[in-house]
């Protein structure tokens, strides 16, 4: 706590970037953590009976449904890329630009496939199952507002991350943060903590899927 | 545990860690998974979907966003406030149940 005191940095040894993007986290945990309270509190305020997420969002592969198996092959798919992106950072700081590179790459590959198959579900909900915002035919009308909300939103965080991920990779396979070129937006000199930031924004985005797969998927 | 790591050069860990924690982490979705999958209800439905979600959670900020390796500054400063959610989510859990009876009483005069 002797951080915290006067004449002192509170954050010491933590860059200006991380220190922001995990201020910019917390921001956006109470953004994500309103959109959850709020499904709980339509949830278990309606009186008519919510959907059974485990039917809903079953697939079959030419036989008997599966509940929930494209959600958990989702998950699956965005905890691989945490585990590509955090291999992404280890070799960011080893200075190791190709192995980044194509880490980071890989990253963003996952993440779109992980977009993509939420496009799907969107597309298989709206037009096989005629769910909307404001109604379905399997039960209480809040589901459609709450599952577009909060999916929408954190469908979009990734897409973003992609995008971002994707921009990086290019840096660093042209060598901007060996020769630490300036950024064409912040003027400062580039080196390999932003994968590191990068990577927080990325966890981040897996960590909410976690809370929403146990909360929405599973409840 | 914050004293002794004073990196210079950002968050160098070996990779070994990172490894175990993956695994980790797609055995505890499948667990998760299985919840579902086996028809587990009730309230060790619940508790197991917590537990799960919470390991998860912990192993994400700890280890990949390497929060244990973090001063103990920062380490307060963000991870507090999220705690407070819980507060809001006790108010709202009461008026949810307080709307749901009165919807109740409401929609049975009604008809």
């Amino acid at each position: 706590m002797g951080d915290w005191s006067s004449d002192q940095r509170a954050f010491k040894n933590v860059p200006w970037g991380k220190a922001m993007m995990w201020i910019f986290l917390v921001s956006d945990t109470f953004i994500f953590s309103i959109f959850l309270l709020s499904y709980m509190t339509v949830r278990s305020s309606t009186t008519v009976a919510w959907p059974h997420p485990s039917e809903v969002f079953a697939l079959s592969f030419g036989g008997e449904p599966i509940p929930l198996i494209l959600i958990a092959i989702m998950t699956f798919i965005l905890i691989t890329s945490s585990g590509t992106m955090v291999l992404a950072v280890n070799y960011g700081y080893r200075k190791d630009r190709f192995r980044t590179a194509v880490l980071l790459l890989a990253t963003a590959a996952f993440g779109a496939a992980f977009v993509g198959m939420q496009a799907f579900e969107w597309t298989k909900l709206i037009v096989e199952e005629g769910v909307r915002p404001w109604t379905n035919p399997m039960g209480a009308a809040q589901f459609g507002s709450t599952f577009f909300m909060i999916t929408g939103f954190h469908g979009f965080h990734v897409s973003i991350g992609v995008l971002f991920l994707i921009i990086l990779a290019r840096k660093v396979w042209r060598g901007d943060y060996d020769r630490g070129q300036r950024g064409f937006f912040t003027s400062r000199k580039g080196n390999y903590e932003i994968i590191e930031t990068m990577g927080l924004y990325w966890h981040f985005v897996d960590l909410v899927w976690v809370f929403i797969f146990a909360f929405f998927y599973l409840w | 545990m914050a004293e002794t790591d004073t990196h210079v050069e950002g968050q160098q860990h070996p990779l070994g860690i990172y490894f175990k924690i993956w695994a980790w982490l797609f055995v505890l979705s499948t667990c998760s998974y299985m919840v579902d999958y086996l028809h587990v209800q009730g309230y060790l439905r619940w508790t197991l979907i917590i537990i799960f979600m919470l390991a998860k959670a912990g192993l994400i900020v700890a280890v990949f966003m390497h929060m244990m390796w973090e001063r103990l500054a920062l380490l307060y400063a963000i991870l507090t406030p999220p705690v407070l959610v819980l507060i809001f989510t006790a108010l709202m859990s009461s008026e949810s149940g307080y709307t749901f009876v009165t919807r109740t009483i409401f929609f049975a005069t009604a008809s």
